[in-house]
């Protein structure tokens, strides 16, 4: 009996109605989860593995020296290098390519390379219309690295003292 | 006559010859000691201490386990056979502190280091060493050597081992290389800067633990972990030697030794370890067809069809080169013989006896060098005809046996008595009494140069007479792979190459490139490489080169091993008996195998020994009666030992290489 009173005062009384209003209305002054994408973003952590770089020193010299660690290392085997001697008799690669479909982000790459070559950078706005532009040749990813490369450094400065 | 001495290795027992040092009869007991400067095959210098172990009783000190003798050690209180402890504490920090000082000087350019992957110094400093260094000091650099073509230096990396000193001294037979200076300033240098002038440097490479001495040609270009290995057997001489070829992708990127005590212990010749860019230069990927006298491309139906309008009715002899397998000779032979054609392998002009094997193989194998205390080379330079095998003879001389040599007086890399260099020279040998020296175990080893040439016969049977009489065991040398599996099936014609010519109307040249066709017979080449056999060729077949199909081949001694595919022939280029497999189809004389199993088992019911893989069966032998020499001067079958092959003189690094020998003969001329 008591259950049928009870549901008779609730119904009466819109009390789920005003229950749901409650919470409605306390996340709508609640500040926004939600950011206007293309124009706002996120904040990423200095850790944030996306697009792939290759880095040059400051002189402007590649980094990469075609140890090939991380062609080794990649799970996915990602990553495809070929090199030789260049002129200079310094060990180059003459092809540096990343399958970015294959990829699985894992960071690998960056963990296993001893000059700080090859990195994940910050960005992940790199969406192609065709799949053929996701495989990645060297100078696409030298480009990535030139353009990155004050965000790439500065993640990498703020990582040190964790690593 | 041994004198076996039992040790306690780790608490297990073992009866070794007390000769043995305690590196060895841990080996025995299967307790692995590390080690960089030891090395089975060269003397013992004891100068890395990375051996060493707890001798239990002895000095309160670590002791070099690769220098001191199992005889040497003290046995027990009560007569107890000696303890050897190879994992207590101490060991452990005496390997630590080793390795410590080991690296002090040992750059970390492990990422850019050719040896990454592959470096004894990687491997044990993981194993043995710490992962921490005390050391605060600026690292020793050192000046790069130049040593050539071949071998690249980086000296910095030397942790001073001595094993290419050793190795270059001791085998290798040259004087160049050794150590100056002590304590820091001791360096590995080679005397009045000079470049190794040897066939066999490339074994430095592989000798090195660390990434010290590197190959030049191979430099960068790949991992040993991204490389496929097949095993495989060489064919740039007559050796056979055992090797691994190592491939990324379809190219072939380096070649190293495998061991093998019978046939090259564990070296190789540069020819065969740096010949691998001549399999990817002039190679023939497609038939050819000669048009208005210009060869042109065509399709392999055309060449067929060219070659079927050729043959038909025509009166066809065959010639098989250098480097022909076993399987393409037979499939050849069965295909032309088959149809009254003639056969002939002995393209070089040199006799070898149809039929005898004891004439065209001897009698004797590569180890029974080992033993041998009289060798008697003749109309044979070893030292360009076989390298491995001179280092084998000049190991026997080094143990004290005599050589004697009749040819034109070269560096051997040993002493020798010469003893002329003309045919009336051999003569001369049969009219010694040799009742002194029949116990002595001997080797008589025939060149190819000697037997070229209108008497070959007769010096043929000289030779094997000169054997009878010292009771030695005979040796024919050959200069070429093909050559013994090529006399075993029988492709060949009594009377060899000028019989076997005589007459024909079509000649079908199976890789020979080392001689001229007469103009007016229409050539059919089959081959690997654009070499002087395609130029004079009418119709050409592109078929695999030895790493590219699986195949049989007899070496010097006898011994038939089996070669495989590493890689894929380039373009339309078919394996070699498979093309003359088709060929008999389309000529309507369809051989009798549909695959190489079938070919072999048909091959190996006429030839049995060639089943019997990696041994050297017993020729019986047939004695030879003497004929009269001529005077003839004898001329070593090798002039450019690094050009003998059409895939040799393919390659850029062989011409580099033969270029700079050459320079450095008339320098010093």
């Amino acid at each position: 009996m008591t259950v049928t009173v009870n549901k008779v005062i609730k119904r009466f009384l819109l009390l789920d109605f005003f229950s749901a209003f409650g919470t409605g209305m306390k996340y709508f002054f609640r500040p926004k989860a939600t950011i206007n994408y293309p124009h706002e973003k996120g904040p990423l952590s200095p850790r944030f593995r996306g697009e792939h770089a290759l880095r040059r020193y400051a002189n402007g010299e590649e980094r990469c020296i075609a140890c090939k660690l991380c062609e080794a290392i990649c799970p996915a085997q990602a990553i495809t290098i070929d090199a030789e001697a260049r002129e200079d008799g310094s060990r180059r690669t003459t092809r540096y390519d990343i399958d970015m479909t294959k990829c699985i982000f894992c960071g690998l790459c960056q963990e296993a390379c001893p000059v700080d070559a090859i990195v994940e950078g910050p960005n992940f706005e790199y969406a192609t219309e065709t799949r053929e532009e996701l495989f990645y040749d060297k100078d696409k990813l030298l480009e990535n690295g030139a353009r990155w490369e004050a965000e790439i450094a500065m993640n990498i400065q703020l990582d040190a003292p964790y690593r | 006559m041994t004198n076996l001495k039992k040790i306690i290795i780790d608490g297990n027992e073992v009866e070794v010859d007390g000769a043995m040092t305690i590196l060895q009869a841990a080996e025995v007991a299967g307790i692995e000691i590390p080690r960089f400067c030891y090395h089975e095959r060269l003397s013992i210098a004891g100068n890395c201490r990375m051996c060493l172990v707890e001798v239990v009783g002895g000095p309160p000190k670590p002791a070099a386990s690769c220098a001191m003798q199992v005889r040497d050690l003290r046995p027990g209180p009560e007569g107890q056979p000696p303890v050897v402890k190879t994992k207590s504490p101490m060991v452990k920090k005496a390997r630590e502190g080793v390795m410590e000082f080991l690296l002090l000087n040992h750059p970390l350019d492990c990422p850019i280091c050719d040896q990454g992957g592959e470096c004894d110094l990687q491997d044990q400093a993981m194993a043995y060493g710490v992962d921490f260094s005390r050391s605060r000091e600026a690292k020793r650099s050192m000046t790069d050597l130049d040593l050539g073509p071949l071998v690249a230096t980086t000296m910095t990396r030397c942790i001073s081992c001595t094993r290419c000193v050793r190795f270059t001294s001791e085998v290798a037979g040259i004087m160049t290389m050794g150590q100056t200076g002590r304590g820091e300033d001791a360096e590995i240098t080679t005397y009045l800067n000079a470049t190794l002038d040897s066939n066999l440097q490339g074994n430095i490479i592989d000798l090195c633990p660390v990434g010290a001495l590197t190959s030049k040609p191979y430099a960068f270009t790949a991992r040993p972990w991204e490389l496929r290995k097949t095993e495989t057997i060489d064919v740039m001489d007559a050796l056979g030697s055992n090797i691994r070829v190592d491939t990324k992708g379809r190219e072939v990127k380096r070649i190293v030794p495998r061991n093998h005590d019978g046939v090259n212990e564990e070296w190789l010749s540069d020819k065969g370890r740096f010949i691998w860019d001549g399999l990817a230069r002039q190679r023939l990927d497609t038939p050819y067809i000669r048009v208005n006298g210009k060869l042109q491309k065509a399709s392999w139906d055309e060449a067929m069809a060219a070659v079927v309008t050729a043959m038909t009715g025509k009166k066809v002899a065959a010639i098989a080169g250098d480097l022909a397998s076993v399987e393409a000779m037979y499939a050849l032979k069965a295909l032309v013989g088959g149809a009254g054609g003639n056969v002939e392998c002995r393209v070089d002009g040199a006799y070898l006896p149809l039929g005898d094997r004891s004439g065209y193989v001897g009698t004797a194998t590569i180890a029974d060098i080992d033993d041998a205390q009289m060798i008697q080379l003749i109309g044979t330079n070893p030292r360009d005809e076989a390298p491995v095998l001179n280092a084998r003879i000049r190991a026997a001389w080094a143990r004290g046996a005599n050589i004697g040599l009749i040819g034109d007086e070269v560096d051997l890399t040993y002493e020798y008595t010469h003893m002329g260099n003309t045919v009336a020279d051999i003569e001369k040998m049969l009219n010694v009494d040799y009742k002194q020296v029949l116990d002595v175990p001997s080797i008589i080893i025939v060149g190819q140069g000697a037997l070229q040439g209108k008497d070959g016969e007769a010096v043929m049977d000289a030779v094997k007479r000169i054997a009878e009489l010292t009771d030695s065991k005979f040796m024919v040398l050959h200069t070429a792979a093909a050559r013994v599996g090529g006399m075993d099936i029988g492709f060949a014609t009594e009377g060899g190459m000028i019989t076997a010519l005589d007459g024909a109307a079509v000649v079908y040249n199976l890789g020979a490139d080392e001689l001229d066709i007469d103009a007016g017979p229409f050539v059919i080449y089959q081959g690997s490489h654009g070499d002087r056999g395609a130029h004079r060729a009418d119709v050409i077949l592109p078929s695999a080169a030895y790493t590219e199909e699986s195949a049989i081949f007899v070496n010097t001694e006898g011994r038939p091993q089996m070669a495989q595919r590493a890689a894929f022939a380039p373009g339309d280029a078919r394996e070699g008996w498979a093309i003359i497999r088709a060929l008999s189809g389309a000529l309507g004389a369809e051989l009798p195998f549909n695959n190489l199993s079938e070919l072999r088992a048909a091959m190996f019911a006429e030839v049995p020994h060639l089943a019997a893989l990696d041994s050297v069966p017993e020729n019986e032998w047939k004695a030879a009666d003497v004929k009269p020499l001529g005077k003839r001067a004898i001329k070593y079958a090798v002039s450019d030992y690094y050009l003998t092959n059409p895939i040799a003189r393919a390659s850029g690094i062989m011409s580099e290489v033969s270029k700079s020998a050459l320079g450095a003969k008339m320098a010093a001329e």
